[in-house]
Parts: structure tokens; sequence; C-alpha cells
């Protein structure tokens, strides 16, 4: 019969609420809303989702069937350095998918996943407007074009030797 | 409103603009099938995604199939439902749903009963082309106290999130996912017990499929009876008797009473009591409560807590508990039915009977799905065992009986028990929307008044079927204002101008479900017929018609139960054994 809590930061909190007043406390800002949200906090785990909804009086079960809904949402942590393969039209034509693999194999994770030292995470996306460079890849902001399997080490490195 | 002619199948219709071709259709008699789409017409609830496609239908002059439930008619449209076209769309619609369904008719809780397993007859389904190519989710089933949620049988037609949504305004319920995945749960996919829902089982009601479902005890109720150690003690809730003939085809609205009883003695229970026994007990309690709080609110007292809501529903306790919690000490601290009776069974009666509590165990049969979450609750439970053991509903009961062999049309009428068998007209009441507050306004004005009530027994102002009612009873020149809601949307909006401090009522009773409980989610299913429900009303009224007595405090099994046992209504004893508490179960944030 206990009451079911939920915590949080008190800044996070207050950031919540800062983005929600922002669009008015409107329950037809929630997309706008968790966009700005997940930009702050990098994902939308399941407290920051129960204060979105309280925020905007709707129930957590629509916000999280919206966070569900749209891919572009995620309620895992991003890696410091967030990894996306196109897989457009051209970047898929030209091998995306071996690359992809490749990550897949030297990280150990699958797409949409977080490596354990929370390092490196692995999306896909469409098309980044650079086909002429066709496989894409990003880390970041930083772009990185004609990438075949053979020189996903050496971009891993780059950013494991950045560290140390 | 501007009319526009239109043809389907050849058939001319003139209907008013908006009308959507599956309504224009229905108008001529033409039946397009259709599995997401809902009207619940008489509560206001129209469901259509226009989704699932099933409805499609051919418009000359239209490229693609239209879903009839959602396109609206024009002049000179003409619409053709049953073309090659059509049926092979159709077809394959029903294919693609099924592909990815579990495949256990035989041995599925909904079949029988289910609009999917319907439809796939209707069109002569024979094969499922493409099923090796569906992924089949692999969600686990979910098991609450009230309601089972087995999600690889959702089909996404979100009539389930409408009702929980909308209408309940409860928010348990939401689609989430995509594609194969895509379903509708908690949010989280929490177990629906951390959620907030209330068990009103609105969601059970309208689910076309077997993914939403009733927790069945029947099995535990035949281990019950079958034990000769025990005895078992039935008690079935006024809308029971108004809806169980459906099961056995009779036409809605027939009051099979006297067969149940019959049935349920032959089922092998000791005892057939009458939760309407508890429901006059209910009254006497809850309408000296009200006039207790109504003297000290006329005396000036401030603090005292006006209106009175109304206890008995359980699915709208766990409402005010999640959604309201800081209005707990709003509602009559009055106990349910259901635990008012299964209290005194184990108590007064077990002595009369000289039983020991655990050689007694009580069955509630009820059209609702939260009597079996109350049942559990603990602070109905004594060193672990519960006032009322199993909370079976009516579908349950309809299959023990049919399972035993029986036909309710082949048995005679029979009387319950005595002494918890003793009903009055009031008690039945309990059963319908406006019914509760109807039988506690013939008890409070009697009490208050000291007049008697004969000649205008009937407050035709509380009853019907809108969703928010208001009437004025003139207590001798006090005049007591009443509201009424069903479906907790629209409680909802009375408990808002409670808490804004707008509200002008003395008493507000409230019912979780579409016209009460005779809309519960453990009825026979309504199939989107509300016009089913108002049948049921209609007996409901009719068996009051029919008591000998009419008003709670002059059933004279209550009456001795009060100078044999219990003393003085809201005295000690009845507090202890009738009354109860409520609690915060809302979700807060915390800062950390």
């Amino acid at each position: 019969m206990s009451r079911i809590k939920v915590k949080l930061k008190e800044q996070d909190l207050n950031k919540i609420q800062d983005i929600c007043k922002a669009h008015g406390n409107e329950p037809g800002e929630l997309i706008n809303v968790l966009q700005q949200t997940q930009e702050h906090f990098g994902y939308l785990p399941a407290e920051v989702q129960e204060a979105v909804a309280n925020e905007l009086g709707l129930s957590v079960a629509k916000v999280y069937g919206v966070v569900t809904f749209y891919s572009f949402f995620t309620m895992i942590p991003q890696g410091e350095y967030p990894i996306s393969i196109c897989t457009g039209t051209a970047c898929y034509v030209r091998g995306a998918d071996n690359v992809l693999q490749e990550f897949k194999r030297q990280l150990g994770i699958e797409v949409g996943e977080t490596t354990g030292d929370g390092k490196f995470s692995l999306n896909c996306l469409r098309c980044v407007g650079a086909c002429g460079l066709a496989p894409v890849v990003l880390v970041g902001d930083k772009t990185y074009g004609r990438v075949a399997p053979d020189g996903v080490n050496d971009i891993l490195s780059e950013y494991k030797d950045n560290k140390e | 409103m501007e009319q526009v002619q239109l043809t389907i199948d050849d058939k001319q219709v003139e209907v008013p603009q908006g009308t959507t071709i599956y309504k224009a259709a229905k108008q001529v008699g033409i039946d397009i099938p259709v599995l997401c789409y809902m009207n619940l017409e008489d509560i206001g609830v129209e469901n259509k995604p226009g989704g699932c496609r099933v409805c499609s239908v051919e418009v000359e002059g239209r490229k693609n199939l239209a879903p009839a439930c959602a396109t609206e008619v024009f002049d000179g449209m003409v619409v053709k439902t049953h073309t090659m076209r059509v049926i092979n769309a159709r077809r394959t619609v029903v294919e693609f749903i099924l592909s990815d369904h579990p495949k256990d008719c035989l041995t599925c809780k909904k079949s029988g009963n289910c609009e999917l397993q319907d439809l796939a007859i209707r069109l002569g389904i024979r094969e499922i082309p493409g099923q090796e190519y569906a992924e089949m989710s692999t969600y686990k089933t979910d098991y609450s106290p009230s309601i089972v949620r087995e999600l690889d049988k959702c089909i996404m037609c979100r009539r389930c999130e409408k009702m929980c949504n909308d209408f309940q305004t409860v928010g348990a319920l939401y689609a989430f996912n995509r594609g194969f995945n895509a379903a509708v749960a908690p949010a989280f996919e929490m177990d629906l017990q951390y959620s907030p829902c209330t068990y009103c089982g609105q969601c059970v009601a309208v689910c076309p499929t077997g993914a939403l479902t009733e927790v069945d005890h029947s099995r535990d109720l035949i281990d019950a009876i079958s034990d000769p150690n025990t005895t078992v003690i039935a008690q079935t809730a006024p809308a029971v008797r108004a809806a169980l003939g459906e099961e056995f085809g009779y036409e809605p609205g027939t009051l099979v009473t006297g067969k149940m009883v019959s049935a349920l003695r032959r089922l092998g229970f000791d005892y057939i009591f009458d939760t309407d026994f508890a429901a006059d007990l209910t009254i006497v309690e809850e309408g000296t409560e009200l006039l207790d709080r109504l003297s000290k609110y006329l005396e000036g007292d401030k603090e005292v807590k006006l209106p009175m809501l109304t206890s008995c529903c359980p699915a709208w306790v766990r409402f005010i508990e999640h959604h309201f919690p800081e209005m707990k000490d709003v509602p009559s601290s009055a106990r349910s039915p259901q635990q008012m009776f299964g209290s005194v069974a184990k108590t007064y009666f077990a002595e009369q009977i000289n039983k020991k509590r655990e050689d007694v165990v009580v069955v509630s049969i009820m059209p609702c799905l939260a009597k079996k979450y109350e049942s559990q609750r603990e602070e109905f439970k004594v060193e672990d065992n519960p006032d009322v053991d199993f909370s079976v509903t009516t579908r349950e009961l309809a299959h023990l009986i049919k399972e035993a062999n029986f036909h309710l049309k082949d048995m005679e009428d029979e009387d319950f028990d005595r002494p918890m068998g003793e009903s009055t007209g009031a008690g039945v009441m309990f059963g319908t929307t406006g019914g509760v507050i109807e039988a506690a306004t013939r008890t409070a004005y009697e009490m208050y008044t000291g007049n008697s009530l004969d000649e205008h027994i009937v407050f035709e102002q509380l009853r019907g079927f809108e969703a928010i009612r208001k009437a004025t009873v003139d207590f001798n020149g006090t005049q007591i204002n009443i509201g009424i809601a069903h479906g907790l949307g629209n409680a909802r909006k009375l408990l808002e101008d409670i808490k804004e401090g707008k509200s002008e009522f003395h008493a507000i009773e409230i019912m979780a479900c579409p016209g009460g409980c005779i809309g519960g989610g453990g009825q026979p299913l309504h199939h989107n017929d509300t016009s089913i429900l108002k049948a049921r009303q209609q007996a409901i009224y009719r068996e009051d018609e029919n008591k000998p007595i009419r008003k709670s405090h002059e059933n004279p099994e209550i009456k001795k139960l009060y100078e044999e046992y219990l003393g003085k209504p809201m005295g000690e004893k009845a507090h202890h054994l009738l009354h109860t508490r409520y609690f915060d179960l809302s979700r807060k944030i915390e800062i950390e």
C-alpha cells in the first residue's frame, strides 16, 4: 500500500519545470518538451518522464507511449562519444551495413546500446546529406567519410586515446 | 443540419452531413464489419482510430479504399461494401492481424466471445499466409489482483486506451512501441498493480480479444465447495441478477434472481445469501453518517466534510486514493456492501452456526473486477484471513453453471437463505447509477424528518442515465442537494469542483462504470451495444418495485442484527466491523 516514489535531483527537476513552462505547460507541446529535455539530459530516463507528465498534466503512460514511438527518443544514456552510422540509401549501397557490423563487433553492443564504460553509444540514422562521402559515420559532431570496416579501429582508437 | 444523399450498395440513404459511411450504412441495414471501431453511444464514447482497416469500402472516384468508420459521407457519394476488391482487402487485413496473433483459440479465455475470432469466422479465413514472417511479441503475461494482460493478443485497437484515458481519466494504459511490438501497457511496461489502475475493468469490458481478461477464481471456488470441512457462503451483488440471464439466451433486462439462487444451491454452496442485505446495512451506516455530518454542518461546524461521497465502489475508492489523495477523508467511511457482508458473515453469522472463522469461506458473485482487488486489501483481513475469500464475476458464474451441466432456463425460482438473504428494494438499487443515493435518501429522509415516505418512495429526479445528474430533495424545508456521476471522468469533474470549493452538493454518489454496476467489468460483454445497460437498469428498477419492503432501515434482519449484535449504527462495534479508512497511493516526485 505504500506510495510509489520517484526521486529527482533538485536542479534536474527545476530544469524540467523551466522547459515545460517555456512551452506554457501545454500537453500539446509534449514532443517539443521531450526533445528539449533529451537535449539537456542526453536521454529520457523514467524519472524525467514522470516529471514531464506531472508538469504537463498528462499520464506517464502517454509520455512513455510517445517516447517509445519515436526512434529519436531514447531511454538509454548516450555514451560520451555517440556514434551514428548513416544507413540511408547511398551509404547503405556503399557498404554501411558492413561498417555497422564492425562497430557492433568491436564495441560488443547492439544498435541503441551504450558500452559498459559509458564511452560509446551506437545508433543508426538516415542520411546526413553528405552522400558524396558515403558511407558516413558521425562521432559526436565530427564526420568521417568513405568509412570501410577496416577503418573502424582507427576511428575508435582516436577516442580511446583521447581520454588517457 | 444539412442532409446529404448517397448510395451504398445500390441503396439510397439520406443522412446529416458529417455522418460516417459506417453509420449511414447501418441506417439501411448494411452491417460493415469493424474491429478497432467502438461506439458506446449512451455514454458518448467513440473510438475510431481508423487503424485496423477491416471496415474498408470502395468509394467511387477515390483511388484507395476508405475506412467506413472514419470517412465522412458527401452528397452524391457512391459506396460499395462487398466488391471483390473490398473483400480481398478485408481478408488480407484480417490475415495480417492473425499472422502475429497467438493461435491458442481452443484454450483462450475469450474463445466464443472474441470479436477477432468472430471476424475470422465471418470472413471464412482458413489459412494465414505470411505467418512465418510475422514476429510474435514476447511480453510476459501480467497478473494483477483483478486483471490479466496478455499483450501477445493485443491487436492495437486502442479501445482500452480510450476507456482508461478519455472515459475514466485514469491514464493507466497507453499504446507504446511500434510495429510487431506495439501494444497497450502502463508506463515503462510496469505491472498493472504498480500503475494508477483502479481495476474498474472497463478495458476488459471493451477488449475485442483475449488481451485483457479477468483473474479467474472459479477453480478456487470449486476447491472450497468440494472441501467437506468448510462452510461456503455465497453473496450475490444486485447487478448480477439483471445480467446473468444474457449468458443463457435471455433478453437483456431479464431478471433471473430466483433461478440464480437455485443454480448456486445446486452448485453446492452451503448458504446462498444476498449482497443486497449488506447494501441495506451500508445504507443504515452511510445514512447515519450523512445525517451526522449534515446536522453538524447545519449547526455551523465548518470542519465537517461535505459533500459526503459514497464509498461502495472499490474502483472509485482507488481512484481517489491515486488521483485525489488530499480528499481521502471526504468519502463515507462505510465499507462497501461486499466487505460489510464478509465482515458480518465471518463474525455474527459464523457464531450463529458455531463455526470458526477459518472454516467459513465467503464467495462474492460480482459484476465487478475491482471487487477482486478490494477483497484482497490488507485492511479487510483478520490475521491474514480475508473477510471475503474469493470474488467471482457474473461471467465466471455463468461458466460454472454451464460446466456443472445446468441450464438456467430449467431452474426453478428459489429464495435466498436467511438471515443474510433478506433484503429490500433499496438494497437492490445499488446495482445502478443513482441507486445508492436513492436508497440512502429514502432512509435519511425518514430518519431526518420522522415522516413516512410510503406514498413517494421513488425519487425520479435521481434516476436516469445522464453522465452527471443533479437533484434537490426537500427534507421538510431543508433542501438537500444531491449529485450523481457514473464514469470516473465524470466523477473527476465533481471532485475538481469540491477541491475548488465550488460544490453545491451535500451528498454525491459515484460509480466507476457506465450505468453503475450493471455496466461493470465482470458483466456479460455488451459488445458495444449500450442499450443492454439501459435494459439492465430497468430490470433493477423492476426488482425494487417487486420488493415488499423498499427501505433499508425496515429490513427486519438488519434490525435484528443491530439488536442482537452490532448495537447502534456508527457505534463502536459497527465502526470496527463496518467502517474503513483510505490511503494515499499517489505517485509523488521527491527531491533526492
